[in-house]
């Protein structure tokens, strides 16, 4: 016989306001099967949940519902009463009746009624709980961390440095993603290079990392503390374990006219090639793509340039698979591509770039060596007209977010400008300047009032060409006026939008991602570093728009993440499994095509003499992870849900 | 029927996507209709259309499934497998004669308190609209016995 007990909180006033707690408590008391039923003012205060253990071991309950706020607020604390108090915490359910109840109603008579509707629901349903126990899953103790920019080495820097096993996954040949394609960082305009390449090279000798570069993820499964991953080798044509890096390939490679991914089309480079200088590791790529053996099945100068014999033409793609406990995402972003913007004339004019190219032309490393210089024809310009928000906040042809980043780089453009060219003037036209961060405003500031940049609050319509000169047809909202500015360049501060097959990787690793295409944390303010996947952690500029602090921060908190999950032998989950019955199973395997984390295998039945008489499905309940889309397949009603049984449902439906 | 009448709606959606966004419309204050009786389950996957039937056949006027929009499903697809079999389940009600505009089908994203808050309101009022959903009942008091299982 079921005794229940039933545990009604006032939440303060919260619930006591809208919803008779007194009189909620006397009618379901009446309830078959109710022992008892109180109400108090705050049971999730100690002597609230002392008096529901004590209620429990008095009364000597098989159940207890506590009707209060939302389960995902207290069911954990309420549980782990029930447990002190003897009880198996999955005979207790909560009842939500603030948050879906005394929070969204304002008539007293109709929230009190649907108040004892959900908590009587709930109490048929707990009727029909199950003693269930936490099941355990080892967790394997090595981290992989996806992308190798900046936010990929902090992380697998931090997990490393805490002594725990990293495997760095980068899929460009080299680790430093976009970081390391910037000239100076805001706001203190210290070399990004400078400050990047150290923290490469650590992570490339770390002992405690195994860093794979021209790699990518070509499948994950498993589940949390338990991820079986297949790593994508791509063929290199360049052995890594014997090639010096010594670039002899590189300078006598005939194919020089490619144009460089590093450098974003603004300077050259060969077929072999490492992308920039500082590349790590230091070890070449063959672009099979551009490479004349490859297409003309003739060449071959690199293979005999090379004294180690480290080309190899016929390597092939290879597949390691690894098991991970943790997984980090930090796969970046790309810019989004100008031509959106006819008006601007992005890949008509060639003094049209946008602000990646500018960080490559202001950058020692890059194809001007650092000088700012016009690419039609190599001369300096005497003015920049920099036009920000080109992408960002615009419904119409853009993206709606901002891209957080724009205001700040322009900045540190026109003081980079205003530095190198001396007496060059930089004209930026803006929608608002947000500098919210560290010393930011500040830098803002500098380039306005020490380096000269002219701000124009508003918008460009028109760029086009002129005797030579980009004419920039745009507006002055302040001064109500609009504006015609010759200039030598134009920079377009470009939005930040996801990687182009963030969508697919997404559903390869497994987790959600926004309208955009940035991948979606568990939650917005309280979870913002974990995805809906449990084990799986964001960091940097895949999630949003970011800047390097943000990116870096986030990248830790992963980290720490993941080692908080490291810092367990096994982990407890939720014991909400499906199960089968194999008596009355009869194979139709509806369930194996159903179940999205092949969970479910095939069982054979044995007589006696080994003879196998029946197979039928059976539940691995370390994969399963509890949806029980399974259990609305099966047509012979075999399986069930553990928490979520078809019988109570039912009489939760029956109660209402 | 009667100006007064009071539709009971019984809704039955998942944990990680509509039913934390319901409690963010109660976080958020936000009012609304009081019909509405939640059951929550792991996912929208987990919703056998018997569920349905059987609310129907305990004095529901109206359903409501909702669960992640596409593409968001916790579990990664078992909003596309509701979907599916809310699609044929659809063409079998019709079939059968019990009318599908009582049953609405909706993606609420943990996010959505605000429209959480304003479905219910206009499912209500759409059920408000079609009036009690007697066909059950009147086919007990006809048997004089109570349908089981």
């Amino acid at each position: 016989m079921a005794k229940i007990g039933v545990f009604i909180c006032h939440c303060g006033e919260n619930i006591a306001s809208k919803v008779d707690c007194n009189k909620l408590a006397t009618s379901i008391g009446e309830h078959p099967g109710v022992a008892v039923a109180l109400d108090y003012k705050y049971f999730c205060s100690d002597p609230g949940q002392e008096r529901l253990k004590k209620a429990i071991k008095e009364n000597n309950l098989t159940g207890v519902v506590v009707a209060a706020c939302s389960p995902m607020m207290h069911e954990a604390t309420f549980r782990k009463a029930c447990a002190e108090a003897g009880l198996n915490p999955y005979l207790c359910e909560i009842a939500n009746i603030r948050e879906q109840c005394s929070w969204v109603h304002t008539d007293y008579d109709m929230a009190t009624q649907k108040a004892m509707e959900i908590t009587r629901s709930m109490v048929e349903k707990v009727k029909r709980n199950n003693k269930l126990q936490p099941i355990e899953v080892p967790v394997t103790r090595r981290a992989l961390v996806i992308g190798g920019g900046i936010a990929g080495i902090q992380a697998a820097l931090d997990i490393a440095n805490a002594g725990q096993q990293v495997v760095l996954v980068e899929r460009e040949p080299s680790l430093g993603g976009h970081m390391a394609q910037l000239s100076e960082t805001f706001p203190t305009l210290d070399c990004s290079q400078c400050i990047m390449t150290p923290r490469m090279v650590e992570a490339s000798q770390h002992p405690n990392i195994r860093l794979l570069t021209y790699a990518e993820i070509e499948s994950v499964d498993g589940y949390i503390g338990n991820f079986q991953v297949r790593i994508r080798m791509k063929a290199r044509y360049v052995d890594m374990s014997t090639c010096t890096g010594c670039g002899d390939c590189i300078t006598k490679c005939p194919t020089k006219k490619i144009s460089s991914e590093f450098d974003c089309g603004m300077g050259k480079r060969t077929a072999i090639y490492t992308p920039f200088a500082q590349s790590v590791p230091n070890i070449p790529v063959i672009d099979k793509a551009s490479c004349t053996y490859f297409k003309n099945g003739k060449c071959k100068v690199c293979m005999k340039s090379c004294e180690l014999n480290s080309i190899n033409f016929d390597m092939q793609d290879e597949f390691i698979d690894l098991d991970f406990g943790a997984i980090v995402v930090a796969t970046g972003f790309q810019v989004q591509d100008n031509s959106v913007y006819g008006e601007y004339g992005y890949g008509k004019y060639k003094d049209v770039i946008n602000g990646l190219q500018f960080e490559r032309l202001a950058s020692a490393s890059g194809p001007t060596s650092g000088k700012i210089l016009r690419p039609s024809d190599g001369k300096e310009p005497e003015n920049i007209v920099f036009i920000q928000c080109a992408g960002s906040r615009d419904c119409s042809k853009g993206v709606r977010y901002c891209s957080k980043i724009c205001c700040m780089y322009t900045a540190k453009h026109s003081m980079l400008y205003a530095h190198k060219v001396h007496g060059g003037i930089a004209q930026i036209f803006y929608m608002d300047i947000r500098a919210a961060g560290k010393g930011y405003d500040e830098f803002t500031r500098r380039a306005i009032e020490e380096d000269k940049a002219a701000y124009f609050r508003g918008r460009v319509s028109k760029v086009w060409q002129e005797n030579g000169k980009l004419m920039v047809r745009g507006v002055d909202t302040l001064l109500g006026k609009p504006v015609v500015i010759a200039a030598d360049m134009v920079v377009l501060a470009t939005a930040m939008v996801p990687q182009p097959d963030a969508k697919d990787f997404a559903k390869t690793i497994g987790i959600g991602y926004d309208e955009y295409g940035f991948f979606n944390e568990a939650h917005l303010k309280l979870r913002p570093v974990e995805s809906s996947t449990a084990g799986v952690f964001l960091a940097g500029a895949c999630q949003s728009p970011k800047d390097i602090p943000d990116s870096v921060a986030q990248a830790s908190a992963s980290a720490s993440k993941v080692l908080a999950l490291f810092s367990k032998d096994k982990l407890e989950r939720e014991p909400v499994v499906a199960s089968n019955n194999e008596t009355t199973c009869a194979g139709c395997w509806g369930c194996v095509l159903a179940c999205p984390y092949n969970a479910i295998e095939k069982k054979d039945i044995l007589d006696r003499s080994g003879k196998v008489i029946k197979r039928v499905a059976s539940v691995n309940p370390g994969l399963c992870q509890g949806c029980g889309t399974c259990v609305t397949f099966c047509r012979s009603n075999s399986l069930d849900l553990a928490g979520f049984t078809e019988k109570q449902i039912f009489a939760e439906v029956m109660a209402l | 029927m009667s100006e007064s009448f009071e539709p009971k709606i019984i809704a039955f959606v998942c944990t990680y996507c509509t039913y934390t966004g319901a409690d963010l419309a109660g976080t958020s204050r936000l009012k609304y209709a009081p019909n509405v009786r939640i059951i929550r389950l792991p996912c929208t996957g987990r919703i056998s259309p018997m569920f349905i039937l059987k609310a129907l056949q305990q004095g529901a006027d109206g359903i409501l499934v909702s669960g992640c929009h596409p593409g968001d499903c916790h579990f990664t697809h078992g909003n596309y497998h509701a979907r599916r079999r809310w699609m044929v389940f659809r063409t079998l009600l019709d079939f059968t004669g019990i009318p599908s505009e009582r049953i609405k089908f909706s993606w609420i994203s943990a996010a959505e308190g605000h429209k959480f808050a304003e479905l219910i309101n206009s499912v209500t009022d759409d059920i408000r609209k079609l009036g009690p959903f007697d066909q059950y009942k009147n086919l007990i008091r006809e048997t004089e016995a109570p349908a089981t299982l």
